[in-house]
C-alpha cells in the first residue's frame, strides 16, 4: 500500500519570529527554516507503518519554494522512499494545497494520506479536512494513535474531554497530533541513503491545479507585550482580587 | 572558491544537534562532577551512525571527509557537553586511521566494525612521562617472541583508558639510538587493553572529568603479531597521517566549545541587570564578547580551509595547526570571557560556564602544545632554522 506524506517548510520552531516592518508578513530572509514539527509525526507515523509491514511506499510530498527540497530530504532521510515537490513561490493556502494533494494521491494510487494537524506558522488546521472532503475520503483527524488492519484504520483522536475513536474504511486522510509519537532522529547512514533517493519536480498546472490566492493578508501585527504580574503579600488578598479585580469567582 | 554548506552537510549538522539536544547541562555536569564517562550519550551517537563518520562504508561507516567530521565535532562542543562530549566520540574519528590506511582486511572487519558500533571503545598510547612531545624518544619497548611481541613500558595521559577496551598503541622495536632516522623502527598496534594485566591508573585532573585520562602500566604484555598494524618499524609515520585530521578536528571542537560559552555569556548579559540596566548594554561588557566572536569565526574559517585542503588532497599542515592553536586560544579567551560575565555566578557549578573554562585549557596543551605549533609554523613556513 502506498502512502502519501505532507510535509511543509516553516520557520523553525526554535526561531523568535519578526513582523516585517511593512506588517505584510514575518521576516523569513535568512531565519532557519526545518520541516514543520506535525509533519515530523505524521513522516514518523508513515515510516512506523511501513516498518510494520503495512505500507510499501512512502512518498513525501512538499508544495512551496525551490528549498522545500530540504524539507524533502529530512522527510526522505527519516525513512520516505522518494519526493515530490510540486514547486511555486505562491504562499498557498489550504485550498490549494488539498487540491494538489487531491492530484497526487489520485495521481500516485495512494491509500492513505498522512498530513500534520497544522502548520506551525499560520496554524490554519484546515488542509487534512478540506483534502478528505475533495477526495471523498473519510478522515481521522488529531490522531494519537493510528492502526490498520484489513482494509480499516482505526483511529485515536485527541478530543475535547478525551479521546474518541473512530474506524475508516481505507482509502483515508490521516492528520497527526502531538501525541502520535516521538518523530526519530536523522541517522547519519540514512542521510547517506536520502543522498540516492529522487525527487520529483512538478509545477501545480502540472497537476491542473490554480493555486492563486484567495485570501487576502490585511496585516501581521505582533501580540502586545505581556504585562508583569503582581506579587500578593497573602492568600486573603489573592481571593479578593481574583473575586473583585479579575471576577473570575 | 565556494565556501557554502552543502544539503548534506546542513543535514549532519541538524542530525548531531538533535542527539546533543537530548543531553542537558544537568547530564554534563553530573558526569563531570561524578567522574563518569557519558556511557549513554556515546551510544545515542553510535546508534545513529555518527561514530563512522569517517570509516569506510564496508564496515558501517559513511566514508565522508574530514569536513564533515569538522561539521559533526563542532556540533558536539557547542552543545551542552562541551569538550567532555567531543572527546568520548573524538578517538573513533580518526584514532583508526592507520588501520584504514594499512591495515589488512580482515583486521579492518575486526577491529572498525565494533568501533563504529560502539561496542568496543579505543585509547590512544603514545605520550610517555620521559619523553613528552618528543615523541621519538619513546621506550615503550615490543620485543619480538614466537607468535607476536612482548611490550614493556609506560604510557601517560592515556584517555578514556578506564572504558576502553582496546589501545592503539606506539612502541619502540628498535632502540632509538640504532636506527637511521629517530622516526624509523617504532611500530604501531590495535590490540586489546587488558586490564587483568595492564593497570590504567587514572590521573586526578582539572576538568574534563567525564572523559578520565590514566597512567598505563604495561609489563611484558604478550600482543599477538595478527595486531600490528602494518609493517614492523613504520609506526610512527603511520601515526602521523592522522595528524592533519586531528589537528583540524581538536580546532574545530575548540570552536564549538568557545561558541556554546559564548552563547551562554551573551544570554546571561541580556538577562542580568544590575545598575539598573542590563549589563550587556556596558560597552565593557558587549565589546570583549564580540571580539571572542570575531576570533573564534576567523578560527573556524582557517580549520574549514585546512579541512577542504586534506579532503582534496592537498598539504594543509601548516593550516591545520595554525587552525589547532587560533582555535585553543580563542575557545580559551571566550570561556574565561563567559565566566567574567557572570560575575559571581560565572564560578559557581550551575551556570555551567566554569565547567566550559576549565575543559578550554586542556586545548591549548594537547595533543599538541602552543609553542611546538608555533616552531612547527615558523620551521615549515617561514623557513627559519629548526629550534627542537
Ligand atoms: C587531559 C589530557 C589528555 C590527554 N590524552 C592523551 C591521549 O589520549 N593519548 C596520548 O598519547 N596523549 C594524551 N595526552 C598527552 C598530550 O598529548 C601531551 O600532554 C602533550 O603532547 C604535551 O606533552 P607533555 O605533557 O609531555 O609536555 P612536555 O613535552 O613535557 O612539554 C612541557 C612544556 O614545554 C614546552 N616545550 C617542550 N619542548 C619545547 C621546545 N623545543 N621549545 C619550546 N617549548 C617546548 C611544551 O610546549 C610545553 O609547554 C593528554 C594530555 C592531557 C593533559
Ligand atoms: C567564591 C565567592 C565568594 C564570595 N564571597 C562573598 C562574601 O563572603 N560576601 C559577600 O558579600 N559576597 C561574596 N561574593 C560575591 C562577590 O563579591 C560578587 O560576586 C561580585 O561582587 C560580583 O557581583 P555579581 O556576582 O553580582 O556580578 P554582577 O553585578 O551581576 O556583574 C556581572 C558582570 O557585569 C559586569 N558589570 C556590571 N555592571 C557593569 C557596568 N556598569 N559596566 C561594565 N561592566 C559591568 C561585572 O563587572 C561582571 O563582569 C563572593 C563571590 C564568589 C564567587
Amino acid at each position: 500500500m502506498k502512502l502519501l506524506v505532507a510535509v511543509k517548510r516553516v520557520v523553525d520552531y526554535n526561531v523568535k519570529v519578526r513582523v516585517k516592518s511593512d506588517k505584510t508578513g514575518v521576516e523569513t530572509a535568512g531565519v532557519k527554516m526545518s520541516m514543520n514539527p506535525f509533519d515530523e509525526i505524521a513522516v514518523e507515523e508513515a515510516v512506523r507503518l511501513k516498518e510494520k509491514g503495512v505500507a510499501s511506499e512512502i512518498v513525501a510530498v512538499s508544495i512551496g519554494v525551490s528549498q522545500a527540497q530540504e524539507t524533502i530530504r529530512t522527510a526522505l532521510a527519516m525513512g520516505a522512499d522518494r519526493g515530490v515537490l510540486v514547486e511555486t513561490d505562491v504562499a498557498v493556502e489550504p485550498l490549494a494545497v488539498a487540491k494538489v494533494l487531491k492530484a497526487l494521491a489520485e495521481k500516485e494510487g495512494a491509500q492513505i494520506v498522512v498530513l500534520g494537524k497544522q502548520a506551525i506558522d499560520d496554524d490554519m488546521n484546515a488542509t487534512g479536512q478540506m483534502l478528505a472532503a475533495l477526495l471523498g475520503w473519510p478522515q481521522g483527524t488529531f490522531a494519537s494513535k493510528v492502526e490498520i488492519a484489513d482494509g480499516t484504520a482505526t483511529v485515536t483522536r485527541e478530543i475535547d474531554g478525551g479521546l474518541e475513536t473512530v474506524a475508516l474504511a481505507l482509502p483515508a486522510v490521516i492528520t497527526a497530533d502531538l501525541r502520535l509519537n516521538e518523530p526519530r532522529y536523522a541517522s547519519l547512514p540514512n542521510i547517506m541513503k536520502a543522498r540516492k533517493k529522487s525527487i520529483d519536480m512538478l509545477k501545480p498546472e502540472d497537476l491542473g491545479v490554480d493555486v492563486t490566492p484567495r485570501l487576502t493578508t490585511l496585516s501581521v501585527s505582533e501580540p502586545p507585550v505581556r504585562k508583569a504580574g503582581i506579587k500578593v503579600p497573602d492568600v486573603a488578598t489573592l481571593i479578593e482580587k481574583l473575586r473583585n479585580e479579575a471576577k473570575v469567582i | 572558491m565556494d565556501i557554502r554548506y552543502t544539503k548534506e552537510q546542513d543535514a549532519i549538522r541538524d542530525g548531531v544537534k538533535q542527539i546533543c539536544d537530548g543531553f542537558d547541562d544537568k547530564y554534563w555536569s553530573d558526569c563531570d562532577q561524578e567522574k563518569r564517562f557519558p556511557f549513554e550519550f556515546h551510544r545515542a551517537m553510535a546508534d545513529n551512525g555518527w561514530l563512522g563518520i569517517t570509516m569506510p562504508e564496508e564496515f558501517g561507516g559513511a566514508n565522508l571527509g574530514v569536513t564533515e567530521a569538522a561539521i559533526m565535532m563542532h556540533e558536539v562542543a557547542c552543545s551542552a557537553g562541551g569538550y567532555s562530549a567531543a572527546s568520548a566520540l573524538h578517538l573513533n574519528l580518526f584514532g583508526p586511521h592507520a588501520v584504514v590506511v594499512f591495515g589488512t582486511p580482515e583486521q579492518k572487519e575486526r577491529m572498525l566494525t565494533p568501533l563504529i558500533k560502539g561496542t568496543d571503545r579505543a585509547c590512544f598510547g603514545v605520550t610517555e612521562p620521559d619523553a613528552g612531545l618528543d615523541t621519538t624518544s619513546i621506550t615503550t619497548f615490543a620485543r619480538k617472541v614466537e607468535g607476536g611481541y612482548r611490550v614493556t613500558g609506560r604510557k601517560i595521559w592515556t584517555s578514556s583508558g578506564q572504558v576502553a577496551n582496546k589501545i592503539i598503541l606506539l612502541t619502540r622495536t628498535t632502540p632509538k639510538e640504532d636506527c637511521k632516522r629517530p622516526t624509523d623502527g617504532m611500530t604501531l598496534f590495535y590490540t586489546d587493553l587488558d586490564k587483568t594485566k595492564i593497570e590504567v591508573r587514572r590521573i586526578p585532573k582539572m576538568g574534563r572529568n567525564a572523559v578520565d585520562s590514566n597512567a598505563t602500566f604495561i609489563d611484558d604484555y604478550f600482543i599477538p603479531d595478527r595486531d600490528r598494524i602494518g609493517e614492523e618499524g613504520k609506526g610512527f609515520h603511520y601515526i602521523l597521517h592522522s595528524l592533519n585530521p586531528e589537528r583540524i578536528l581538536v580546532g574545530i571542537e575548540a570552536v564549538g566549545l568557545g561558541r556554546g560559552a559564548l552563547a551562554r555569556a551573551s544570554n546571561y548579559a541580556r538577562e542580568r541587570k544590575v545598575f539598573g540596566r542590563l549589563i550587556g548594554q556596558n560597552q565593557g561588557i558587549q565589546h570583549p564578547l564580540a571580539e571572542n566572536w570575531a576570533y573564534l569565526e576567523s578560527a573556524y574559517w582557517m580549520i574549514m580551509r585546512a579541512a577542504g585542503l586534506y579532503d582534496a588532497g592537498q598539504p594543509c599542515g601548516a593550516e591545520a595547526n595554525a587552525g589547532k592553536f587560533l582555535g585553543g586560544r580563542a575557545a580559551f579567551e571566550a570561556c574565561t570571557r563567559a565566566v567574567m560575565t557572570h560575575g559571581g555566578m560565572g564560578y559557581s557549578t550551575e551556570y555551567q560556564v566554569e565547567r566550559l573554562f576549565r575543559e578550554s585549557i586542556l586545548l591549548r596543551i594537547a595533543p599538541i602544545t602552543e609553542q611546538m605549533i608555533l616552531s612547527f609554523i615558523a620551521e615549515k613556513v617561514l623557513d627559519l632554522p629548526k629550534s627542537y
